[in-house]
């Protein structure tokens, strides 16, 4: 018998117990919609992530100042006052890997504009930061190194800082106060939105590190210094060099810690691709139980419809039917059931994330692979289950079978 | 019905120019079942050629279901040898007697076993689906086999939209369908009427008379086995008479002797009608 025979042959069975088919792709079905639902959240999650680390800069190297320990206490990143200028211009010089680095120091200030107060993040940098983080300003311009050596009173403003503190005003040229001196802003940065953790990106004022240093926070260190290398693989490599040149410009003595603390974007892309296969091993786990589950009722179906139908297995094998033809037969079957329950389930599946994306306003993201894992396992899972039931009905002896009540 | 006279027995001659389609040699049949171990058949051999009409009879127990099962190819002998049409089929494997019930072989059931929920030409395309024809050519076939029975016009009908006579005329059809050598025919009148079983002898009758198909018929009522050819009857799994039917029962006569359906309803209701009345005198 082909194969289209045995399909259509199938496809009646079902239809002739629609309810009972029904109920028994409904495993299949909803094992297979929850995982491309959840899949295509995760995978959503996941690029929201990646872009957040790509908004960090391209081929980014963060040097943050690190903890030392006094008398046994340890005071976390950035407690240490050993990181500064001449080190980030000694990294720059000596480690070719390296192609642009700029300072950072940043505290909370208040700020003040007419009758308008906020308090935001103040963050002392130079000209290349901006460079680092592919971060362009929208109107103005950023500070020059001019400025920065003049230790001037200028800043650029995140679109939160100018929305709330000039409201409608353009603030290009206009002075407002941070803590006690007065500032003029250059430019206004363009809008990053949230990060990955929610926070608010543009809520953020940059000024000359110098001026940061000196005028606001009073200190001559730095927290941390945003680097970028040449290249992916560069920044990976230029770990080494920087951390021996670093020991060595701060006297660490084999041995002792570092006292500061290097990243790299490959590092933490990495981490979260570590992160985002975790979660697709979890729903791979969920998966194959509900997938396991919906067999299992497959299985007892298929064993149910065999006892049924003993008398027609009998009346096919004396007509002619091999042993394979009742085996395909019902295998078949039980394929047709779960490759339908698969299909019925990715289809809602795609409604249900479609859903969740609008109602929830989450973002997801379609995944082919988990389409075509879906698919392909359902097949799997109603060759595995219809194995035996069909081989019990091709073992059948014809002569039983017509006798069969 | 004629009456169960004896039928005057003489030896049975074989026609010496036909071929025979079945030959049983020496064939044993054991059951094992764990402690006892039955013997169905002891030692038959038997012989049918082309164009007989052949009843199998005996009580149960006799060995007549077995014998019906290994001339079917349901079953293979413990011992001896089946040549059917010519070959050897007593080592075959499963597969292959599968395909040899599909070419060689057409079965009536008792219980009709019309597969529910299908139309009539459908049941009977089915063999034609396991031998592989092409569709059109399938369609083709089975209404040819279902004129055959005079049930052309109810084609499209299911088993359950069907009498217990047009059901078995449907199972006949499917026998037909492949051009079997052999029609095998397990009690096909054990669960219809009189008159419906006469029917269904007539047109078993015609298939065997103007067609020559060969005819082997499993039956325990003596009237039905007088109207095949040759009686053939198991005793304790051998073979105990063998004979030509003298007086052979025509059943396109027979049914003119018997009221039609619509005579026997009238005739019922005529009965129900003088029960009821009765019941109510002696109510009263």
């Amino acid at each position: 018998m082909d194969f289209m025979n045995t399909f259509r042959l199938a496809l009646r069975a079902l239809a002739r117990n629609k309810m009972r088919s029904a109920l028994t792709m409904l495993g299949i079905i909803i094992g297979v919609g929850a995982v491309i639902a959840v899949v295509s959240i995760g995978q959503g999650a996941n690029y929201k992530v990646q872009q957040g680390i790509a908004a960090m800069g391209t081929n980014a190297v963060f040097i943050a100042a690190g903890s030392n320990r006094a008398g046994g206490v340890r005071q976390g990143y950035g407690g240490v006052k050993t990181l500064t200028v001449d080190d980030m211009n000694a990294v720059l010089q000596q480690i070719p890997l390296i192609k642009e680095a700029a300072p950072s120091l940043s505290n909370r200030q208040q700020v003040v504009y007419g009758n308008q107060n906020w308090n935001t993040t103040v963050t002392g940098t130079s000209p290349a930061y901006f460079d680092i983080r592919s971060w362009p300003v929208q109107s103005g311009s950023v500070f020059s190194d001019d400025e920065v050596n003049l230790a001037a009173n200028v800043c650029v403003i995140g679109t939160t800082v100018e929305k709330i503190l000039f409201q409608d005003e353009d603030p290009i040229g206009k002075t407002f106060r941070i803590g006690n001196n007065p500032f003029r802003v250059d430019g206004v940065l363009a809008s990053k939105g949230q990060s990955a953790v929610g926070q608010d990106q543009d809520d953020v004022i940059f000024a000359p590190y110098t001026t940061v240093q000196r005028k606001i926070q009073g200190i001559t260190w730095l927290q941390s210094i945003n680097a970028s290398a040449v290249s992916q693989p560069a920044s990976l490599a230029a770990v080494a060099p920087i951390t021996s040149l670093l020991r060595e410009r701060h006297r660490i003595r084999t041995g002792t810690d570092d006292d500061f603390l290097i990243r790299t974007q490959a590092d933490i892309e990495d981490l979260a691709d570590q992160t985002a296969s975790t979660m697709t091993y979890l729903l791979g786990g969920i998966a194959s139980v509900s997938l396991l589950v919906g067999g299992i009722g497959i299985m007892n179906i298929m064993l149910v419809s065999v006892t049924e139908r003993t008398r027609e297995i009998g009346v096919r094998m004396a007509v002619g039917a091999t042993e394979r033809d009742v085996q395909s037969q019902f295998l078949v079957e039980a394929v047709t059931l779960s490759l339908m329950g698969g299909a019925i389930g990715i289809v809602l599946g795609l409604i249900g994330s479609a859903l969740i994306s609008n109602l929830l306003s989450w973002p997801t993201l379609i995944s082919g692979k988990a389409i075509i894992a879906a698919a392909f396992f359902s097949a799997a899972v109603g060759i595995f289950f219809g194995y035996y039931p069909a081989q019990k009905a091709a073992q059948l002896d014809p002569i039983e079978a017509l006798r069969y009540e | 019905m004629a009456e169960q006279t004896i039928p005057s027995i003489e030896p049975k001659q074989t026609p010496a120019s036909a071929k025979p389609v079945i030959r049983l040699e020496g064939v044993f049949k054991t059951y094992d079942l764990g402690e006892i171990q039955v013997q169905a058949l002891r030692g038959v051999t038997l012989e049918i050629y082309e164009g007989e009409f052949v009843a199998v009879m005996g009580p149960s127990g006799s060995g007549k279901s077995t014998i019906m099962n290994i001339l079917g190819c349901l079953d293979r002998p413990t011992k001896g040898h089946y040549f059917l049409d010519g070959v050897d089929v007593s080592g075959m494997s499963k597969t292959q007697l599968a395909k040899i019930r599909n070419q060689k072989l057409g079965f009536v059931f008792q219980q009709f076993n019309l597969l529910a929920r299908t139309s009539a030409l459908e049941n009977v395309e089915l063999p034609t689906v396991y031998a592989g024809i092409k569709p059109e050519e399938r369609a083709r076939r089975a209404m040819e086999s279902l004129t055959r029975v005079g049930l052309a016009d109810r084609a499209g009908h299911h088993p359950s939209q069907l009498s217990g006579g047009q059901q078995q005329r449907v199972a006949i059809a499917r026998g037909l369908v492949n051009r079997p050598a052999i029609l095998l025919a397990d009690e096909p009148t054990g669960n219809l009427d009189s008159r419906t079983s006469v029917e269904i002898m007539d047109i078993l009758q015609t298939l065997n008379d103007e067609q020559g198909l060969t005819i082997v018929l499993v039956t325990h009522e003596p009237d039905i086995a007088q109207y095949a050819k040759r009686n053939v009857e198991f005793r304790d799994g051998k073979l105990r008479r063998d004979i030509n039917v003298r007086d052979r029962l025509i059943a396109k006569e027979v049914l003119k002797t018997l009221p039609t359906a619509e005579e026997q309803a009238a005739e019922d209701a005529k009965d129900t009608a003088r029960e009821e009345k009765l019941a109510a005198d002696a109510a009263k």
